[in-house]
């Protein structure tokens, strides 16, 4: 505890990262896909934007606030059901589609007040219960028909491959857009904020930092990101079954592509939802085997790699091309 | 009378039925350095709690420079100048040394950009921790980690520093240095209250001295003769006077 030699800094201003600008290309690349190529690629392609959309999303939560929820499907099912009655409300499609993921994110408003005071499993566990309970109400609406679903119908009016390709921008641009702003959120004071509750909430508080406020930034804008993903899948599908829509399945395919990408890092549920799309590609046939071989792959990363595919590498090799920490000068 | 900077009126704490908390009253003037003694169980650390609004007293008020502050989240407290070290160092292990102090300065400190990253850098020189800033928190032994609560709280900037047995495992030297610190952030004008079991230490920084026994005051007032008094003798030496 030397008291008396004050030490002179200077902060090194940041450096553009060169993975920004990769990824800045990688976009801009991806955006022209459907000028080059047929439909099924741009298909595929749309699928994994949301996976990465929903890996990003739960990272976000899980991973750098330590809100691990089970429930985002909620968000996912209710991002769907409102663009399908605003449609029915008389508003075009892809507008309604975009209005209602945020809408989605508005319900997350009020019922954050509730949920975020639960910790740990017990906020997790309230999540799942928290969808239920909006899939139930969902089905009481005739326009749902129950079990039965619907279907936006209204995006027939499109022709095909025009609304193949604008379901693909519309999913690509979210990705991106979520993506950059979950980064930008965390390299500020929130996502230290937010590191600091996840590791030990009251030792958070007695620094000064209001708990409640930040989880509840972060539990929102995990609720539109996922809330939009539930929207360009609903914009793909065309079909919307309570079920399928608030299926805690979507909290299972974040669970896995975040734990063997690699939780807490921000490249590795990136990579993690490279990982499940071709797994889904080559093993989805497989049925209810196919979901528990995901369970069994995410609980033996969980226990043997719990850094998973990403922390694994960069703790061997020192990589990092999206920091998210702050050096000492 | 000086005035008083932080103080407890009649605060009680029950968790059920136990009560830990027995109508404590408390006034720490500004700019002093006042001990805490007393054994396990005397209420030590639940006090800090409520002082430092971790914990809502049962009955009680918490005054700041004469303002009450019972209603005020710990969050709030902090950032209006009280800050505390835990007993039990509770680090945030995810992240390095560094960014557990930057975080402390730039949300209790108010500090933004530059200044929050020279705070931070300045409250870790002081802890003695400049040379592990980039060290994950997790690998920090026991006494650093009691280091980096002391950084911690300091970079959050107090006018009041609730300290919780932070001289605990270390040597006598590293203890010369802590009561020398101790002296330091008085002289900056930097009001004190500290925990401590070593009493020896405890006696060379402090201005006055509180014991407490099951959940109350049992004397108060110059540490002499406070460690004199005939009933802390015997509720802190476990009556062999």
């Amino acid at each position: 505890m030397n008291e008396n030699a004050r030490p002179i800094f200077t902060v090194a201003p940041r450096r553009a990262s060169p993975a920004g600008w990769i990824a800045i290309v990688a976009v801009a690349m991806l955006a022209v896909v459907p000028l080059l190529c047929g439909g099924p690629v741009v298909d595929k392609l749309t699928t994994l934007c949301v996976y990465v959309l929903l890996a990003v999303m739960w990272n976000l939560l899980a991973g750098y606030a330590g809100l691990v929820s089970v429930g985002q499907q909620a968000f996912f099912g209710l991002g769907g059901y409102f663009a399908l009655r605003l449609v029915e409300a008389g508003l075009p499609p892809y507008p309604a589609l975009v209005a209602g993921a945020f809408a989605s994110a508005g319900i997350a408003v009020p019922i954050s007040l509730f949920l975020l005071r639960l910790r740990n499993g017990e906020f997790a566990i309230a999540m799942w219960v928290t969808a239920e309970a909006f899939r139930l109400l969902v089905m009481f609406d005739p326009l749902v028909q129950g079990e039965t679903g619907t279907s936006l119908l209204a995006l027939n009016a499109y022709e095909p491959d025009l609304r193949r390709n604008l379901t693909y921008w519309v999913a690509l641009a979210s990705m991106a857009a979520m993506t950059a702003g979950s980064y930008w959120l965390l390299c500020r004071r929130i996502g230290w904020a937010a590191r600091a509750i996840r590791d030990d909430e009251d030792a958070a508080a007695s620094i000064g930092i209001e708990t409640m406020r930040v989880k509840r930034v972060i539990f929102i804008v995990a609720a539109l990101g996922c809330a939009l993903a539930g929207c360009i899948w609903l914009a793909s599908a065309i079909t919307f079954q309570p079920r399928t829509n608030f299926g805690v399945q979507w909290t299972v395919f974040m669970l896995f592509m975040v734990l063997v990408g690699g939780l807490r890092s921000f490249e590795g549920p990136i990579i993690g939802a490279l990982l499940f799309f071709a797994v889904q590609e080559i093993f989805g046939d497989f049925g209810a085997w196919y979901l528990a071989g995901l369970g069994a792959v995410a609980v033996a990363f969980a226990l043997y790699l719990p850094e998973g595919i990403w922390g694994a590498l960069r703790s061997r090799t020192g990589i990092e091309l999206m920091p998210t920490q702050v050096k000492h000068p | 009378m000086p005035v008083a900077i932080l103080e407890g009126t009649s605060l009680s704490k029950r968790f059920g039925a136990l009560r830990v908390l027995r109508s404590v009253s408390l006034s720490v003037a500004a700019g002093e350095i006042l001990g805490v003694v007393g054994p396990n169980g005397a209420g030590k650390t639940t006090l800090f709690g409520v002082l430092a609004g971790a914990l809502r007293p049962t009955e009680g008020r918490v005054l700041l420079n004469g303002d009450d502050v019972t209603a005020a989240n710990a969050a709030r407290r902090c950032r209006l100048g009280i800050a505390r070290t835990h007993q039990v160092p509770r680090p945030f292990l995810g992240m390095s040394v560094f960014e557990n102090v930057l975080a402390a300065a730039a949300f209790g400190g108010g500090l933004a950009g530059q200044a929050a990253q020279e705070g931070a850098a300045e409250a870790l020189h002081r802890s003695g921790l400049v040379d592990c800033a980039n060290r994950p928190a997790a690998s920090l032994g026991l006494l650093d980690r009691k280091r980096l609560e002391l950084a911690r709280a300091l970079a959050t900037r107090p006018r009041v520093l609730l300290l919780d047995e932070i001289g605990g495992g270390l040597t006598e030297a590293e203890l010369d240095v802590l009561v020398g610190l101790v002296r330091d952030l008085k002289q900056d004008g930097m009001t004190i209250v500290w925990i401590e079991h070593i009493l020896h230490a405890l006696l060379r920084a402090i201005d006055r001295l509180v014991c407490m026994a099951e959940g109350g005051v049992i004397a108060e007032g110059e540490p002499r003769a406070v460690m004199a008094d005939e009933t802390v003798m015997r509720a802190y030496l476990g009556g062999v006077a």
